[in-house]
């Protein structure tokens, strides 16, 4: 059953007078529980079509339907709870708050549901454990490595349970042997936990431990790369 | 953690700065809570809390004009009027300039009568009635100078000399006497001596008083008794204005100058100043987390949301700044105030004060964090991340 389904979707900005076609006819079905990596050159349109996976943009045309529901007819104060309930994100460069300590970066996105300040710091707690940084939980960013504070964003991505994770370049930052535990933390949250991952990478050893590769070329899905 | 945590967590990103920002406001509400009381003391004159029921009778048109004894009299006999006594201004050094304090010579008995509340012992209150030279003085202000009943209390007169041409006043203390507020603590209040001696002594001026003082039957009659007063001395050489002691003590004041305005022209130059320095930090605070401004959107932060959170950064910033600023302006004044009172008279922190100064704080915050709080709601998350 897909999970997420991209029906002809067009993605074009605007520069001055000049109108850039990033995405063209974009068809995809993405099941759940998949792990999906999408792999392509630089300029290709992989993050954009990550952010309207996302919901953090939207299409110029075309639908988007994640867990059945469009995002396409959704204000944006409704696309902002959808996401805090069905997605959750990793970045290239973790995108921690520098003055939270670990536990309380996980804890941000529990902010915005009705759970206690005790069942927030509780749930904060596993998501850390899961991530195997249950003793780092009162560091700061500036006093965790590059994997460690990526183990914690993914922490918070997770925090709230989504059924959804969107990660653009989880491994562009870090080092080939801290590239791959982050990368098998993903596929354990994918195989054990049931997240369904979307993931754009450049690498293609990171793509290996993708279920499915599609590649993306000047706005256009290509397919499985050989 | 709750939303508060985060918002007091990001005032703390760069701590020289918040620390900074936070010493500039404090500064300035320092200044407003020092000059706000400076011009309520002025504002009400300084003298401690007026009577309901008195009115005063000042010359029509300046404060060195003088009334005249004789005109008690007349207005003692205006319907209403319950009792009339009088006062003067005699300035007077006591050793040494720095040691202000105002005397009045008054008639004994008729002044402690309408000034009900300020105590005194009846035997001492005899004493200052039947003794020519006699002076009663406010018991914290013995107590400033260490006066003991029985004391010879010197004035040299700088604005009234004696017949003989000397100008050394000499009074015999008999008594003290309590105001039932602050100023028997801080030593205010008024040096009384007897008129009669006084006016005898003096070397000009005989039969002359600066203001009239009158305790009314009914004080919601209080507006009507002053015309008819003023009315009776209309066409004299001698016109009066007639006030209640409250407006009276205020219009004083304001003879010495508008010091409310003159204190609101140099506050509202310090917040201007304010607005500017702290409106440059949240902007400047702002542009250095637009990305995790942005993260917080993705996570589902509403645009409200988040334009909140860097709102409720200014307003807290100013209402931590303020309120530390109100109470080191609070604790200087009780400090100094004792210094101070002989020139200016009663001068408190009054709630009054400390509410307008929380409230421009909570001003302050909001309109220094409306702007970056506004370029946080229509931060597009795709813009900002890329920006990254």
């Amino acid at each position: 059953m897909a999970i997420v389904e991209l029906n002809d979707i067009e993605k074009s900005y605007t520069k001055g007078r000049e109108t850039v076609d990033v995405l063209t006819g974009i068809n995809l079905d993405i099941d759940e529980g998949d792990y999906l990596a999408l792999m392509g050159p630089s300029g290709s349109g992989k993050t954009t079509l990550l952010n309207l996976i996302g919901g953090i943009d939207h299409p110029s045309s075309g639908s988007v339907v994640v867990g059945g529901e469009s995002l396409n007819a959704m204000s944006a104060r409704a696309l902002a709870k959808w996401r805090s309930q069905n997605v959750g994100f990793i970045f290239q460069f973790y995108n921690l708050l520098p003055v939270l300590n670990a536990r309380r970066n996980v804890e941000l996105p529990l902010l915005l549901t009705k759970l206690s300040g005790k069942q927030r710091t509780k749930n904060a707690n596993t998501a850390l454990e899961i991530v195997g940084l249950g003793d780092r939980a009162t560091h700061k960013p500036g006093e965790l490595s590059g994997g460690q504070q990526q183990r914690v964003a993914i922490a918070r991505a997770i925090v709230a349970d989504p059924a959804l994770l969107v990660c653009d370049e989880p491994t562009g930052d870090l080092d080939r042997d801290t590239a791959e535990e982050i990368l098998e933390l993903l596929a354990i949250l994918n195989r054990e936990h049931g997240k369904t991952i979307v993931m754009v990478t450049h690498d293609p050893k990171a793509a290996d431990h993708a279920s499915h590769v599609l590649h993306l070329d000047k706005g256009t899905l290509t397919g499985a790369p050989s | 953690m709750s939303s508060v945590g985060l918002v007091w967590s990001n005032l703390f990103r760069k701590k020289v700065r918040t620390v900074l920002t936070v010493l500039s406001v404090l500064v300035a509400f320092v200044l407003f809570t020092m000059l706000r009381a400076v011009a309520v003391a002025f504002d009400s004159g300084g003298f401690g809390p007026a009577g309901v029921d008195r009115l005063q009778v000042a010359p029509k048109f300046s404060i060195i004009d003088p009334l005249l004894v004789s005109q008690m009299r007349e207005v003692e006999r205006v319907p209403g009027v319950d009792a009339v006594t009088h006062a003067d201004w005699f300035g007077g050094v006591y050793q040494d300039g720095r040691n202000f304090f105002p005397k009045f010579p008054v008639s004994p008995k008729s002044y402690f009568d309408i000034y009900s509340e300020f105590t005194i012992d009846p035997e001492q209150l005899e004493a200052f009635q039947n003794t020519r030279t006699g002076a009663v003085a406010p018991a914290g202000l013995a107590a400033r100078f260490g006066w003991q009943v029985g004391d010879k209390i010197p004035i040299e007169g700088d604005i009234y000399a004696k017949k003989d041409g000397s100008r050394l006043w000499e009074f015999d203390l008999v008594g003290t006497y309590l105001h039932g507020d602050r100023r028997d603590e801080t030593g205010g209040g008024v040096f009384l001596f007897h008129y009669d001696y006084f006016d005898e002594a003096r070397e000009f001026g005989q039969g002359a008083v600066g203001w009239l003082i009158v305790r009314v039957e009914e004080p919601e009659r209080a507006a009507e008794i002053a015309s008819e007063i003023d009315a009776l001395f209309e066409n004299s050489t001698n016109p009066t204005r007639t006030a209640t002691e409250d407006e009276a003590q205020r219009e004083f004041a304001r003879q010495q100058g508008d010091i409310g305005l003159m204190t609101t022209g140099i506050l509202a130059a310090v917040f201007f100043t304010i607005l500017l320095l702290t409106g440059n930090t949240m902007a400047q605070s702002l542009r250095e987390r637009i990305p995790e401004l942005a993260v917080l959107k993705t996570f589902g932060f509403t645009d409200g949301r988040v334009a909140l959170l860097v709102l409720a950064e200014a307003v807290l910033l100013c209402l931590v700044g303020g309120a530390l600023g109100v109470g080191l302006g609070t604790a200087t004044m009780v400090a100094i105030e004792p210094g101070l009172q002989q020139f200016l008279g009663l001068i408190e922190v009054t709630w009054d004060v400390v509410a307008s100064a929380i409230g421009i704080a909570l001003l302050l915050g909001l309109v220094v964090g409306s702007v970056p709080a506004l370029a946080a709601r229509r931060l597009a998350i795709v813009d900002a991340l890329r920006a990254r």
